[in-house]
């Protein structure tokens, strides 16, 4: 072994393990490909596959982070629901665009700050306080909608989503969702920050001998989950027209996944957000394929639940080999 | 007795000319107010079924899901409004809950109370038989609002809407609009999937298909009845199908979620059939800007009507001339169509 041979050794089993994510996303859309050439090989379908990749997307980069330092949010879902529920209440809509947007990143952001005070200075495990955070956003976005769809009537918002704002043909809900993944990569690869978040993850304890605060550190974690949460339920806001409490319904299992999928480590320590950002498009691609060929959403259930399965055993087995 | 006849035929022939007078005058003022007639409608259909007079007083409890959904608020405030129009009922209405365990606790609580007649819409009917059996044991008479408890013993009346009729109206209204087309091809956008009413839908939308061999159905994808995943599952279909003349969305709130999809692909070259009967569906048909020309309703006025049923049981009278004394065991009532020339007559029966 030559200088730096452990290092990167690790950085080219990443890489092999980003290739071997693309091979499974580029044997998908052989398939897509293969059985409905015509659908599939649209222009329009990739469209629609970013665009609905685009909303879990922005969720799964703030997952990513969370996971990366050794914790979990399971309230994302119920985030995105209060988030886009609170933004399109009949008041929030006078404001108009700005006011839409203001709400559903504030509300999120607000939701993350107390995820955060209440793991990193309140002690509790992440699991328990982001289960409470999930019950309670879902009671409150219940509570205010009272069970009614909130139809979104600004017409700034709505066009948003329609074909006429798209610019060089990549809808704005991809753009957002492209940018958010950029800013994600580059805080987790090039800033102190990325490499505190690893820090807590692999050992916390030796993370606060090294001198980092790792209270404050898992509070900004949080914050910045609660913020992409927002961010989403924003595109959730462009997408349907409205806000609802059902909306966000199992982001959190959908995140989880994808970013286990991806290659980062559930008991934290290593996250990649190239593996994420794949995971997620790799859901949206199949769930696609099988809807374009017409089969029932049991079926596309199960074909998850195995790739998630297949994912965690190929993980498993690279961790084993490297120890 | 010759007189007595004279007289008679006499009085029958006034009789007969009265009787004339009174229907043309009667049909003048049918035509004189056919003009309103949607308004009375209208009227009529928040009109208490139940004998206007009070009677004794008495107090009914209702449990139901959590509304979390357009379709069961709107059933909540049925329920509500309608016991406040009758002066001798007192409603006692718990927390909605979609957990089998608090429910059953819930209406279990309300037996301790001895309220006189309990109406129960359970979130899961074949899971709260039990304890609609343990009602009727204890001699409250229980109005089973929609979903249908596992045995008639748990309850004396169940009232509720008609799934494979929604989706035969669907299917018959689809295919008398595509008659005349040859290979028509129409798709579906189902509701959540693991519930029986979901796959009774289909079982009626397909049956209604049969009749006209000109038409097939070419696509099926199941949602969950929410904005979102109606949104979702739309786009998909869009993308799937290039080409085809109808669609049937199985429930007006998702239906949100398939217009918006509708827009955003630019697509307007077929017709769509909404379910449930929401506000929002009733205002694009009426302006029909849009591709959804019709819905087909399951009224959530039902649970007024179940109102009204309670209130009969527990006064011990049936109701307007219905079956003589008794209330009928059950009812379940006709998922009309409407459409542009009917949804006037609905818009105050919309739920938002």
């Amino acid at each position: 072994m030559s200088r730096g041979g452990p290092l990167r050794a690790l950085a080219a089993r990443a890489d092999v393990r980003t290739l071997s994510l693309l091979g499974v996303l580029v044997a998908l859309i052989v398939i897509g490909g293969i059985t409905k050439p015509d659908e599939f090989l649209d222009t329009r379908n990739l469209q629609l596959v970013l665009t609905q990749a685009s909303v879990i997307g922005v969720v799964t980069v703030g997952m990513t982070f969370v996971i990366t330092s050794g914790g979990i949010d399971l309230s994302v879902g119920a985030i995105v629901a209060l988030s886009s529920v609170w933004a399109t209440t009949v008041a929030t809509q006078e404001y108009g665009f700005a006011g839409i947007l203001f709400t559903a990143v504030l509300v999120g952001v607000g939701c993350g700050l107390v995820n955060g005070l209440l793991i990193a200075y309140g002690g509790m495990v992440p699991f328990i306080a982001t289960l409470a955070m999930l019950a309670s956003a879902r009671g409150l976005a219940l509570q205010i909608t009272d069970g009614k769809t909130q139809i979104v009537t600004i017409d700034g918002i709505l066009k948003l989503g329609e074909r006429d704002s798209y610019i060089l043909g990549i809808p704005p809900l991809v753009l957002v969702f492209a940018v958010v993944t950029i800013i994600g990569w580059l805080i987790l690869n090039r800033t102190t920050f990325g490499r505190r978040t690893v820090a807590v993850g692999g050992n916390a304890e030796a993370a606060r001998l090294a001198g980092i605060d790792v209270r404050r550190q898992r509070l900004y974690l949080y914050l910045l989950s609660g913020l992409c949460c927002g961010i989403a339920a924003f595109l959730l806001i462009i997408l349907s027209g409205s806000g609802q409490n059902t909306n966000g319904n199992l982001y959190e299992l959908d995140a989880i996944a994808a970013a286990i999928i991806g290659g980062t480590l559930l008991s934290g320590g290593r996250g990649t957000i190239t593996g994420s950002v794949l995971g997620v498009l790799i859901f949206t691609t199949i769930t696609n394929i099988f809807a374009l060929n017409n089969l029932q959403s049991d079926v596309q259930q199960i074909a998850k639940g195995a790739i998630i399965v297949a994912a965690v055993l190929v993980q498993r087995r690279t961790a084993a080999s490297s120890t | 007795m010759p007189e007595s006849t004279s007289s008679t035929s006499f009085t029958s022939r006034r009789g007969l000319l009265f009787g004339t007078a009174a229907a043309s005058a009667g049909a003048l003022l049918v035509g004189c107010t056919s003009n309103d007639t949607k308004d009375e409608k209208a009227a009529a259909s928040s009109q208490p079924a139940g004998d206007d007079k009070p009677g004794k007083h008495i107090t009914i409890g209702f449990a139901g899901p959590q509304a979390d959904h357009g379709w069961l608020n709107a059933i909540n405030d049925n329920a509500k409004s309608r016991a406040k129009k009758y002066s001798d009922v007192t409603l006692e209405i718990t927390e909605g809950s979609n957990d089998t365990a608090a429910q059953i606790g819930q209406i279990e609580t309300l037996i301790n109370k001895k309220v006189d007649v309990l109406v129960v819409l359970p979130a899961d009917g074949k899971a709260l038989t039990q304890v609609g059996l343990k009602a009727m044991r204890a001699g409250i008479p229980v109005v089973n609002l929609d979903r249908i408890f596992n045995t008639p013993q748990a309850y004396r009346c169940w009232i509720g809407g008609d799934n494979y009729g929604m989706g035969l109206s669907a299917g018959h209204y689809i295919g008398e609009k595509l008659k005349d087309k040859q290979d028509a091809k129409v798709i579906e956008l189902a509701g959540l999937d693991n519930l029986e009413l979901t796959k009774q839908r289909t079982q009626g939308f397909d049956a209604a298909l049969k009749n006209y061999p000109n038409i097939k159905k070419v696509a099926r994808q199941a949602a969950d009845f929410t904005v979102e995943s109606g949104q979702a599952k739309m786009a998909q279909l869009l993308q799937a199908q290039p080409k085809f003349d109808a669609l049937w969305n199985h429930d007006d709130d998702q239906g949100v979620g398939a217009l918006r999809a509708i827009k955003q692909a630019g697509r307007e070259d077929f017709l769509m059939v909404g379910g449930a009967g929401a506000l929002s569906a009733f205002q694009a048909i009426q302006s029909d800007n849009s591709v959804l020309k019709a819905t087909v309703l399951y009224p959530p006025t039902m649970a007024a009507s179940a109102i009204d049923l309670a209130r009969a049981l527990g006064q011990g009278k049936g109701i307007g001339g219905l079956s003589e004394f008794e209330i009928p065991v059950s009812l379940t009532l006709y998922s009309a169509v409407v459409d542009k020339d009917n949804v006037g007559q609905y818009m105050a029966t919309g739920f938002r």
